[in-house]
This record gives structure tokens, C-alpha cells and sequence, in this order.
């Protein structure tokens, strides 16, 4: 069972009426795996993780989560799940919210689940608070709680940070680490480049519903050459690679310069993405 | 516990807690206390009447008539909570981003809408048959009198208020909010006129206008049952009266039948499948 993907489309399309939202996706989540979901508005995220979740239909190609066609019901008990734009009934409290789902879910992990996600989203004042009194990023950190009810092999998060400040977003990254050790395998789905390159293994870009780039964010990052600062001024060696380094410096110190900083360039994966979103 | 029983309980603590019942109850007390103040009246005038009218029996006919009167605001009054619970239950609670969360949870969306269904139904149901008994009582304490038929109208009226349930969900899967809601107050009105109109047919000794009211209220079976309840409340009135009461507003010539139940069965179970089979095919 567990050599089954985490989450695996193939050949993935999905139209509404005239819009075609997946035109032919290929994805692999192995499991354990963090990968970023990242694109431009519109780009097709929230429809393939919707598609993962069994919210919506493909319109021809498949997905499996953890082996299990995507909707059924096994497929569904695998996954978390927090929704791009999602509430809870406002009446409840946070509490309440864990325990309905945990019903749902038929976990069996009682109050010390529900006290123990709390604390991990750093909610723990806030079990009796009702959810109409949150902010919004507080039922943002609800919601992940939620997601995480029942220990799921997988989560599917779509955009879990929009709604929350730095302080948050880093909260936020230090979860999905320790999801990590306990391989978790997480789907981000979001448009904060710089989260996704400093957790994600594997960064998927989506553009047009294709998949325009995907590799692991060094993969992805390429090298751009080497920049010497020199007394003379900046020289460059854009074809040099980072091995090259210390033979550029024997030279250029042999040809009697002075040498105030020696850099590798790489590309930023924000070079990266607007490179792979931008149709030529 | 089922899911369709977590969700029913889910539903009925949001009544509790979001204050419906308070609000319910305050407004349904005030309509009965009305009530009490206009049959009490009705009696008394009644009374100063001279007797000895032949065969019309005054208080028979008032009873059937203030009964039926009762029967029409329960119905009214049911829908209304009915409607509330349910008008935004799939593309309503979707929009809004309620449902996504628990139709990704394991138990299957039929029994997600069950669950909406028996909470609804269980709640529509007590205070349905809670004020039809109010009405009853205060007409029997004001005139001395019951109708000649008490169960047969009450469990109409529930069946009536359950079939309403079914279809304000149905239009929840294909409407939005406000049309579901605008959608399910003109099947009441159509509802409402086919009774008219049905009475209007009698009257008129219409043949065309009464298989029109007769068609109407068997596409809308909760009126046909209503009707049926009203029909009950006279049963065993005969000759003038029976025919005055039958020709008012409050009164029907419409009895009830094995028929009419059957069809009422059928039509819950093949509004329920549709909004089984609209749901489970929706994308969210
Ligand atoms: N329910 C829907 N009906 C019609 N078009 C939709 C619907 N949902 C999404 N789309 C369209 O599909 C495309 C992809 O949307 P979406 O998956 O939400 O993108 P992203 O999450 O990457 O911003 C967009 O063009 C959007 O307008
Ligand atoms: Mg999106």
C-alpha cells in the first residue's frame, strides 16, 4: 500500500462550459513528500486539489490518493483538507468545530486530539471561543487544525497562509517541518514563492492548467554564472559554475588583482516561475 | 452515531443556539394568543346570534371554520421555518464555503443531505404538530367543541410541512439562496390559489376549474394533503352546514384517500432521490 503515490494525476482535464481550467496535468505526490502547488491566478490550483478531494469532477484523466480513486470514500478518509475559501458555522466554537469533524471522520482521538491540534496551531486559549469572534486568522489556523483531525497520510492545503501575518506564515512553515517528520505528505497550494523554496522538497509550477516547471527548488534555481568584485570593478563569468570558483580567483589573484568578494549567482525560483508563467 | 445523525443533531443545535426557537416561539405565542382573542370573539358574537336556524349548525360551523383557520397559519408558519432551514443547504452553504468542509469527510453526500432532511423535518415536525394542538385547544376551551377529525388533519399537516422539507432542499442543489427562497414561496402561493380555486370550482359547480385546482394540488401534493386535513375537520358534517363549510376558504370538498398518501409516499421519495442524485453530482 504505501508504494502507492500520496496523490497521483494523470492526464488530468477539467473544462467548465468553454474555460478549460486542466488541460492534461501530471502530478506525483510521493508519500511523505511536500510539494509546492505554485501558479498565477486562475492557473488551475484550487481545481486540481478540488479534483484530489472530491469536490469536483474531472473531465477525463484520473487521480488516486493513496491508491484510492480521488471522491471515494477511502480516498477521502486518506486526506486533510483546508479550502482556498472556506468557513465554519460561526456559532460553534473552535472546540466544537474539531469535535464535529472528528465525528465525521470517526477519530477517535477525543478532547486530547482536539487540545492537542489546538496547541499546534497555537490556538490553545481558543477552544471555547466561538468562531464568529475569530479572525480570520485564527479560523485559518482552525481550519488547519481541522484538516489534520484523524493523523491523514496526506494533506491538501490550498493557500492555508492568505489570511495570516509573518508571524503566522512562519508558524505556519514550522508545522508542515514537523508534518514532515512524521511523513505527512502535504500538497501547498500558494502564490508566497519564498514559503514554498524554504519548505517545499518539490515545487510544481502551473500555468494555463499545464504544468510549465517542476523539480526540487535547487533543480529548479539555475546557475548563472560567477561575480568577482574586484578593485578593478565588478567582473563576471556568467558560464562558470560554483566549482569553477576557486580557479577564477588563482587567476585573477596571479594577474595581481585585489579580490573584495567572489559570488555564485543563481537564478531565484522567482526568475523561475515568471520564466515558466509567461507564454512565448 | 450515523453521519445523517450527526448531521440532524448539528442542525438542531444550530436552531438551538443561533436562537431560532426563541425567536419561533415568541412570534408562534403571540399569533396564538391572537388567535385566542379572535375565536373568543368569534364565540361570543356566536352566541348573541338567535338559535333556531333550521338545520345549520352555528357552532359546528364555527368550530370547523376557526380550526381550519388555524390550520391554514400552521401551515403558513411551517414553511416559513421549514424554508429558513433549508433554502441555502447545498449551493447556499457552498457558496458560502460551510459545506466543502464536511462533504470532503469520508461519510457520502446522500447522507449529508439525510441528515440536513431529518434535523429539518424533526424540528418543522414538533412545532408543526405543537401549534396545530394550540389551535385545537383554544378553539375546544372558546367554543366547547373539537373538529370531528383531530389525528387525521394533524398528521397531514406534519406530512404537508415534510414534503415542503423535500423540496426546499431539492431547489437548494439547482438554486441559489434568494431563489430557492422566491421559488419555494410561489409553489406555496400556487398552492394556495389551487385551494381557492378548488373552492371557486365547487361553488361555481366548474368541472374545468376544479380538475385544474384537482391537478395543480396533485403536483403539489402537500396542498392536496392540507386539503385533505381540512376536509377531515367537517367529516361528519352533513347536509347545509357540510356544504357551507366546504364552500368557504377553510373548508375543502377534497377528501382524503389511500390514493392521495400513496402518491404523497411516492412524490417524497422521488423529490428526495432527485436532491440525492443533484447533490451527489454537484461540483463544489
Ligand atoms: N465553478 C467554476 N465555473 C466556471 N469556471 C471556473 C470554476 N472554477 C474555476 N473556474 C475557472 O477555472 C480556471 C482555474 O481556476 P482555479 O482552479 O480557481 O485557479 P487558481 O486556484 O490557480 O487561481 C479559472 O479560469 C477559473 O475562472
Ligand atoms: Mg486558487
Amino acid at each position: 500500500m504505501s508504494d502507492t503515490a500520496a496523490v497521483a494525476a494523470t492526464a488530468l482535464y477539467k473544462r467548465y462550459g468553454s474555460v478549460t481550467a486542466l488541460a492534461g496535468v501530471e502530478l506525483t505526490v510521493r508519500r511523505g513528500e511536500l510539494v509546492g502547488l505554485i501558479g498565477p491566478n486562475g492557473a488551475g490550483k484550487t481545481t486540481l486539489v478540488k479534483i484530489a478531494c472530491g469536490l469536483t469532477r474531472a473531465s477525463a484523466g484520473t487521480v488516486t490518493v493513496c491508491g484510492h480513486r480521488a471522491g471515494t470514500a477511502p480516498a477521502r478518509a486518506a486526506l486533510g483538507y483546508l479550502a482556498e475559501l472556506f468557513r465554519f458555522p460561526g456559532w460553534c466554537t473552535g472546540a466544537e468545530v474539531l469535535a464535529l469533524h472528528q465525528r465525521l471522520a470517526r477519530s477517535t482521538g477525543g478532547a486530547s486530539e482536539r487540545d492537542e491540534l489546538l496547541e499546534l496551531v497555537g490556538l490553545s486559549d481558543a477552544g471555547e471561543r466561538r468562531v464568529e469572534t475569530m479572525s480570520k486568522g485564527m479560523q485559518q489556523r482552525l481550519g488547519i487544525a481541522q484538516a489534520l483531525i484523524g493523523a491523514p497520510p496526506l494533506l491538501l492545503l490550498d493557500e492555508p497562509t492568505s489570511a495570516l501575518d509573518p508571524a503566522g506564515r512562519r508558524a505556519v512553515r514550522e508545522l508542515l517541518e514537523e508534518l514532515r517528520t512524521r511523513g505527512v505528505a502535504v500538497l501547498l497550494n500558494s502564490h508566497l514563492l519564498s514559503e514554498i523554496e524554504l519548505v517545499c522538497d518539490r515545487v510544481v509550477i502551473l500555468s494555463g492548467g499545464r504544468v510549465t516547471a517542476a523539480g526540487r527548488p535547487s533543480e529548479l534555481t539555475r546557475a548563472g554564472g560567477i561575480e568577482v568584485h574586484t578593485a578593478a570593478g565588478l567582473r563576471r563569468f556568467p558560464t562558470a559554475t560554483r566549482e569553477d570558483a576557486p580557479a577564477i580567483v588563482a587567476s585573477l589573484v596571479g594577474e595581481g588583482q585585489q579580490i573584495y568578494e567572489v559570488r555564485v549567482v543563481r537564478s531565484t525560483l522567482e526568475d523561475v516561475y515568471l520564466e515558466a508563467v509567461t507564454p512565448e | 452515531m450515523s453521519p445523517a445523525l450527526i448531521i440532524a443533531r448539528h442542525v438542531l443545535q444550530e436552531s438551538i443556539r443561533r436562537r431560532v426557537f426563541v425567536i419561533v416561539v415568541a412570534l408562534s405565542l403571540a399569533f396564538v394568543a391572537l388567535f385566542a382573542f379572535a375565536t373568543a370573539e368569534a364565540f361570543a358574537r356566536l352566541n348573541t346570534l338567535s338559535p333556531g336556524r333550521g338545520t345549520l349548525d352555528t357552532g359546528g360551523l364555527a368550530t370547523v371554520t376557526l380550526v381550519g383557520l388555524g390550520m391554514f397559519a400552521t401551515l403558513f408558519l411551517g414553511t416559513v421555518l421549514a424554508v429558513f432551514l433549508t433554502v441555502g443547504a447545498v449551493r447556499g452553504d457552498a457558496e458560502r464555503g460551510l459545506l466543502q468542509p464536511l462533504v470532503v469527510r469520508p461519510p457520502r453526500r446522500s447522507e449529508l443531505l439525510l441528515g440536513r432532511f431529518a434535523g429539518a423535518t424533526g424540528v418543522c415536525v414538533v412545532y408543526v404538530v405543537a401549534l396545530y394542538a394550540a389551535v385545537i385547544e383554544v378553539v375546544h376551551i372558546a367554543g366547547g367543541r373539537y373538529p370531528d377529525q383531530i389525528v387525521g388533519p394533524g398528521v397531514a399537516l406534519a406530512a404537508a410541512v415534510t414534503i415542503l422539507i423535500a423540496l426546499s432542499l431539492l431547489g437548494s442543489v439547482m438554486l441559489s439562496t434568494i431563489a430557492n427562497g422566491i421559488a419555494m414561496f410561489m409553489v406555496f402561493g400556487a398552492a394556495l390559489v389551487a385551494g381557492l380555486l378548488n373552492t371557486i370550482g365547487t361553488a361555481l359547480a366548474s368541472g374545468t376549474v376544479e380538475t385544474i385546482a384537482h391537478d395543480i394540488a396533485l403536483a403539489l401534493p402537500f396542498e392536496a394533503l392540507y386539503q385533505a386535513g381540512l376536509h377531515g375537520l367537517a367529516a361528519n358534517q352533513t347536509g347545509f352546514t357540510g356544504l357551507l363549510v366546504n364552500l368557504g376558504p377553510f373548508g375543502s370538498g377534497q377528501a382524503g384517500s389511500l390514493g392521495l398518501d400513496l402518491w404523497a409516499a411516492a412524490y417524497l421519495l422521488i423529490v428526495a432521490s432527485l436532491a440525492i442524485v443533484g447533490f451527489s453530482r454537484r461540483d463544489l
